[in-house]
């Protein structure tokens, strides 16, 4: 992947809250078309490492490299536009919640492209079919819906306009494990059938291994180790040992 | 931590201490004022230009206007009937009985009506945008919506100030209408004043400027109560203790500025006529 220029690239990000270095020179990339996903702790930076390419959150230092092109320095306006070509799942879905469920699916199409709200409804219900959501559910209000189906909707309002580049806050916290391995196989579906690049971030194991083409561990606000998704649980790397065997003991140690 | 400790921790700042306070108080207020004032801007600019939010616009003139009626309206009969109860007992000490149809009129258009309608608003309108702003700050919501290229200042803040601007004047002449009717009941069903009377009195003495002027103080601190409560909704942190912290912030420093501007443009008026 050395003669690709990366779809998204991190180069050098520092990000200091209160002089802690939550990031502390990041560097990372992801090929177009390929799926990475970032483990590690919490508190690693790996929020803030989603937060900073999604320009929610500004870097003091570093750049953010789209298609080869810096996107700290870009004005609201710009960031706008850039922001068409994203979508991204939130970990608690994010849904509007004074907005029905497909109000929330079309939110895009409606308030930022111009669509026509019956236009925009065939799309999102459509989005919703994508998800396996009924139909029926269009009308309802995300608080009417369960924490899985809100998921899903949430991941359906993320693909409707069929984003360049997808990002996974969290995709299964605070899921029971069937309902968590139905979301990663709809995640990974999703990437695959629009050929998207996509950045997920968790500390779910089996969420890694389903939806991640590769895997990178963040800790201490760098990226300590990478390779394919196979190689997690083979690699002698102790600090991926310890993460992956879930041991109190080892390099990395906690404060608690 | 012991007591050693302790004295330790404290002695070496204590000597700084009232200036450091002092100090650290003063940066807070400067920097407050510039950010409410960065804030303001914006969502002054995100309310005047293109492209609007319509149905947003429509659903706060409804939240704004419609649901505050029965609240400003019945503040608003009730002090007009004690302000006609004190001004005829008050009057009554220097035989100017009759004069209260007027003075109860020049108090509520020029005074009682838009403040009274404003502070309700404070404690209605403000508080929930500061809450809803505020929840959906803490759930991402806010972040969701940048990432769905839509502007929240256009969105949710531009939309909630045309409406605090143009809803509290309107609230605030029902305000006016309500609070003489007031007076009006206490006169005529308590204390022997000619109905027809009352109301030519009231009628031929108030001049338009007593209620133009009403109503610009109206649409200044319905300005205020939207951008205090969009301000602390949007700059929440920290989960439902912050969303209740940005509730309390934007009632309170509505209030505030409502009274303290209040004062601001009576003096400005005053002087003008």
């Amino acid at each position: 992947m050395t003669d690709v220029t990366p779809k998204l690239a991190w180069k050098g990000v520092t990000k200091r809250f209160e002089g802690r270095a939550v990031l502390d020179g990041l560097d990372l990339s992801v090929a177009p078309g390929r799926s990475l996903v970032i483990i590690g702790g919490s508190g690693q930076g790996k929020s803030v490492t989603i937060k900073t390419a999604l320009g929610l959150m500004r870097p003091d230092a570093g750049k953010i490299e789209l298609d080869g092109k810096n996107t700290v320095t870009l004005s609201e306006g710009a960031r706008r536009k850039l922001f068409s070509r994203v979508g991204v799942l939130f970990q608690g879905a994010a849904l509007f919640d004074s907005l029905t469920v497909w109000e929330n699916v079309a939110f895009r199409l409606i308030n930022a492209d111009g669509l026509n709200r019956k236009a925009a409804k065939e799309r999102a219900i459509e989005a919703l079919e994508q998800v396996r959501l009924s139909p029926d559910v269009a009308d309802r209000f995300p608080s009417e819906l369960s924490g899985g189906m809100q998921k899903r909707a949430g991941l359906a309002r993320a693909v409707v306009a069929q984003p360049e580049i997808l990002f996974f806050d969290e995709p299964t916290t605070g899921l029971d494990p069937i309902t968590a391995a139905a979301i990663n196989e709809l995640i990974s579906h999703q990437v695959r059938r629009l050929g998207s690049t996509a950045v997920s971030i968790t500390h779910d194991l089996a969420s890694a291994q389903t939806i991640g083409d590769e895997i990178a561990m963040l800790h201490g606000g760098k990226i300590i180790w990478r390779g394919p998704a196979a190689e997690l649980r083979t690699t002698d790397n102790p600090y991926v040992r310890q993460f992956v065997e879930g041991r109190a003991e080892g390099p990395i140690s906690h404060a608690v | 931590m012991t007591a050693v400790e302790a004295t330790q921790r404290v002695a070496p700042r204590s000597p700084g201490n009232p200036v450091r306070a002092l100090g650290r108080s003063t940066l807070a207020a400067v920097r407050m004022v510039g950010s409410v004032g960065v804030f303001a801007v914006r969502g002054v600019a995100a309310a005047l230009t293109p492209p609007w939010f319509l149905g947003q616009l429509w659903r706060q003139f409804v939240a704004i206007g419609f649901f505050s009626l029965p609240v400003v309206g019945l503040t608003a009969i009730f002090t007009g009937a004690a302000l006609a109860l004190n001004i005829f007992t008050g009057g009554g000490r220097f035989n100017a009985e009759q004069v209260m149809p007027q003075i109860v009129a020049l108090g509520i258009t020029r005074e009682l009506g838009p403040v009274l309608a404003a502070l309700m608003l404070a404690g209605r309108v403000s508080a929930a945008i500061a809450a809803e702003i505020g929840a959906m700050r803490a759930t991402e919501q806010i972040d969701a919506m940048r990432t769905l290229s839509t502007d929240p200042f256009r969105y949710l803040v531009g939309p909630r100030l045309l409406a605090g601007v143009l809803m509290t004047p309107l609230l605030t002449a029902v305000a006016d209408t309500i609070g003489v009717a007031g007076g009006w009941l206490v006169a005529t069903r308590v204390l022997d004043f000619s109905s027809a009377v009352y109301i030519r009195n009231t009628i031929d003495f108030l001049q338009s400027w007593d209620i133009v002027s009403g109503l610009i103080k109206a649409a200044v601190f319905g300005f205020i109560v939207a951008l205090m409560g969009c301000y602390h909704g949007y700059n929440a942190k920290g989960g439902a203790r912050g969303v209740g912290r940005a509730t309390t912030h934007a009632v309170v420093s509505s209030a505030i500025l409502i009274f303290g501007s209040d004062y601001l443009l009576t003096t400005l008026f005053t002087h003008a006529s």
